[in-house]
């Protein structure tokens, strides 16, 4: 075993880290996600141009890293920055699916993809879904040689703004069937496709999209019809590993923040640090923190392991990731007291993002009940 | 003891449900109903059609225009009124100075301030918080000095809930350095638009414009707006501050929202069944509900307990703090229910007079930012730390 990283990534980590204390201030941050994307276009490009994209893709799919790790390290540092730019929509969700299904031809988008210069988003969940990642009801029905695809799409990340929609429909079987899933890459202009974007709590878009008697050529399938259930749920495992990656970013901002505070807030003539209400609870958040982060080293480094172990090491981490990361903001801002109520102070954005993560791609309960489920796989 | 309402109880809860059935303007209860933003006009429309009815001073003496309740009553009332959607009237005036003016304050003050707060000619908003004196409320620093027949008043407050809506401000101000610092402080009544005051909105992280911070230069403040004597104002200060802890409480708003959490548990579906079914999600909604309904009975015994316990002992501490963590865990809770719908948030969607349909279900748009605004209730009011500490100094007399 060995718990360093290799030199490449560390390099990275510094790499962004830096790129992000130099050139992402949180007002930027703010400004950027009250546009209409929700994020920076020129940013983005400027994250392609440092390699940040191609870090999430593998050497045979046109990047230079897509490892548990390569992801784990750099959420991290996009989690301290606050990160709006669609890494997880584009890269994680759209592409992983696209790299794992797509046939030539459709994956020599990914070089696009890499350099920035096409956006994509993952339209799976749906109106009814919740969390359930088998749970699709629209529908994909043969015509001719194409297909036509009718539906709604719920709660699309960065769907607004994607240049292409990798759509999931299902061919065959029940609602809830893993069995009879397909996926379909769909230019975002291609008629009967409704897209209609917002913004979240936290800072990010999403949309709701409908999908109205949509016909695709059948070069829009990727992979084989009805089988797209278990790249599906790679590219999900993949972005939890960036979501608990991104939390223990957050929860390291809250935790220096909230330092910070209590060494230099004086109430009662004394820095409130020095109250022990507050000690144990700072002590008990460090600790969770710890905790948070272990998971997430575990989700990275099982993430190639056989499905079962995979999916209970990613639920575990996703589990403690929404535990911990409640724990964390909640007590960031009551230990501050009324400042960090304010928009202007900060910590607030830090906090909103990190309780956000638990409801994407699963909360605690759901996470917990599934780690449950392949346990008993496994056994 | 008897647990049940009496034959008169329930008639007097019929009346009340009368009253609401007929009175409330649905255009109000619908955007409470909706946790739709209410205007200033919401709140003086509801404010005027109980006032009209006699029933605005539940907690009042009849002497002074108040309903002469006791504490069964208030809280039928309240839950009546919660639960019709009815705003909450805003406690500066009515639950917070009040209790002072009635107990502290001159025949003078009383005359005019009462029945000022009763027809809405006024609108208090609190001054007591300061940029350093927050949980050590009494170092506060804003100074009032002495001169002839006024106080000059400079310094500043924060935090001030609602004050751009406010007329009058009441004020914690130091009139003397003296001895310890509790025993300098005097309860000033100044008129908001005094030359010299500014107001300045402060911005809370969900993005609206609730408090503010309010700024004193040389403001003059003549001397009979001083309530009770100069140097004395801690001890009314404090004797407020029970009074507020109380109405924190919120027994009436907890119920409305764990029925409203039920609600949602019935439809939202998880694999198509309702959420409610989940035993998961069905075991952390019973134990908010059997915390609440344990601290609905220390409300009542709150309440019904003489003046004297009420105030002076350590259960209003208690309530404050019970009362605000079962909130906040049926906030929480509610946005857990939504799942992913818990993330778009179209600000806009909960003013009057949005009409485009809602994302996701109806009741998604306002629930996470109010799990987030809710944060604010184990700070205000004397943060749940300060008030374990109080409820610790009183019972070890460490
Ligand atoms: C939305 C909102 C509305 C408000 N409205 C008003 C208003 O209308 N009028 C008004 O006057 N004020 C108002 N307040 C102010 C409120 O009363 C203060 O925020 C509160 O008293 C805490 O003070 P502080 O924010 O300065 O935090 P601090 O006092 O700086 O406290 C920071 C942290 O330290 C803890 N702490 C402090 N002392 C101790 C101790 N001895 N032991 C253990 N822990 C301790 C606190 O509990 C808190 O967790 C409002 C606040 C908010 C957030």
């Amino acid at each position: 075993m060995d718990f360093t990283h290799t030199e490449d990534r560390t390099m990275l980590k510094d790499m962004v880290a830096r790129f992000i204390a130099d050139n992402y201030p949180l007002e930027d941050r703010n400004k950027a996600a009250e546009g209409s994307d929700g994020f920076s276009r020129d940013m983005w490009a400027r994250f392609a141009e440092l390699g940040l994209i191609g870090a999430l893709f593998s050497e045979e799919d046109g990047g230079f890293g897509g490892a548990g790790f390569d992801i784990n390290v750099l959420f991290e540092e996009l989690g301290r920055g606050l990160v709006v730019e669609p890494f997880i929509a584009s890269a994680l969700l759209g592409g992983s699916v696209l790299a794992q299904l797509g046939n030539d031809d459709q994956k020599a988008l990914i070089t696009d993809v890499v350099a920035g210069s096409t956006l994509l988003a993952l339209a799976h969940g749906e109106p009814d879904s919740y969390y359930d990642l088998a749970h699709v009801e629209t529908t994909a029905m043969s015509d001719g040689d194409g297909f036509v695809l009718n539906g709604r799409k719920a709660v699309v990340l960065n769907g607004d703004s994607a240049d292409y929609l990798v759509v999931t429909a299902r061919a065959a079987g029940g609602t809830w069937d893993e069995d009879g899933i397909s996926a379909f890459l769909v230019p975002a202009g291609t008629g009967g496709v409704e897209i209609r974007g917002y913004p979240t709590i936290d800072g990010q878009h999403a949309a709701e999209i409908v999908l109205d008697n949509v016909r695709l050529d059948a070069s829009a399938l990727l992979g084989e019809s009805g089988k797209a259930y278990p790249a599906v749920e790679m590219a999900v495992a993949r972005a939890n590993v960036a979501l608990v990656s991104e939390a223990i970013g957050l929860m390291e901002v809250c935790r220096d923040m909230t330092l910070e505070y209590l060494r230099t807030r004086k109430q009662f003539g004394v820095p409130i640090g020095k109250f022990q209400a507050l000690q144990h609870r700072m002590a008990t958040v460090l600790t969770e923190i710890e905790q948070a982060r272990s998971a997430a080293i575990n989700a990275a480094g099982r993430l190639d392991l056989p499905r079962a172990e995979r999916e209970k090491a990613i639920s575990s981490a996703k589990a403690l990731a929404g535990r911990i990361g409640r724990l964390v903001s909640e007590e960031a801002i009551q230990m501050h007291g009324g400042i960090a109520m304010t928009w202007e102070y900060g910590l607030a954005h830090y906090a909103k993002r990190l309780i956000m993560i638990d409801h994407q791609f699963g909360d605690v309960d759901y996470h917990t009940a599934r780690f449950v489920e392949f346990s008993r796989q496994a056994a | 003891m008897d647990l049940n309402y009496t034959e008169e109880e329930l008639a007097f809860r019929d009346e009340v449900r009368a009253f609401l059935k007929s009175e409330l303007p649905t255009s109000i209860s619908d955007k409470v109903k909706t946790g739709k933003r209410l205007t200033k006009e919401d709140m003086d429309t509801w404010h005027a059609i109980l006032n009209r009815r006699g029933w605005l001073a539940e907690s009042w003496p009849v002497e002074h225009g108040g309903t002469g309740w006791n504490a069964v009553q208030q809280q039928i009332f309240d839950d009546e009124t919660c639960a019709a959607g009815a705003p909450r009237i805003v406690p500066f005036g009515l639950k917070m100075l009040a209790p002072v003016l009635m107990k502290y304050g001159s025949q003078e003050q009383k005359d005019y301030y009462l029945p000022r707060i009763l027809d809405g000619s006024d609108w208090w908003c609190q001054g007591y918080s300061e940029p350093g004196a927050g949980s050590d409320l009494a170092s506060l620093k804003t100074k009032a000095v002495r001169g002839g027949d006024h106080y000059i008043v400079n310094g500043q407050k924060t935090w001030t809930t609602l004050g751009q809506y406010a007329n009058k401000i009441f004020c914690l101000v130091r009139t003397s350095t003296e001895g310890k610092p509790q025993q300098g402080i005097s309860f000033l009544l100044i008129d908001m638009d005094t030359p010299g005051i500014t107001v300045r909105p402060i911005i809370l992280l969900e993005g609206t414009h609730e408090v503010n911070e309010v700024f004193f230069d040389d403001v003059k403040v003549p001397v009979e707006n001083l309530v009770g004597e100069e140097n004395m104002g801690w001890t009314y200060a404090k004797y407020l501050l029970t009074h507020e802890r109380t109405n924190i409480a919120n027994v009436g708003a907890n119920k409305v929202s764990l029925a409203h959490l039920k609600h949602i548990g019935r439809q939202q579906k998880v694999r198509g069944r309702p959420l409610i079914e989940d035993p998961v999600f069905s075991a952390r909604l019973a134990q908010i509900e059997m915390e609440l309904d344990a601290m609905a009975t220390t409300n009542l015994r709150l309440l019904s307990s003489p003046d004297s316990v009420a105030n002076a002992g350590p259960m209003s501490s208690m309530l404050k703090i019970k009362g605000t963590e079962i909130r906040q865990a049926l906030n929480d809770l509610t946005r857990r229910a939504l799942g992913p719908y818990a993330m778009p948030f179209v600000s806009e969607a909960l003013d009057t007079g949005y009409n485009e349909e809602p994302i996701g279900p109806g009741y998604a748009a306002p629930v996470s930012q109010e799990y987030f605004n809710n944060r604010k209730i184990t700070i205000y009011g004397g943060s749940n730390e300060i008030q374990r500490g109080i409820i610790t100094k009183m019972m070890m007399g460490l």
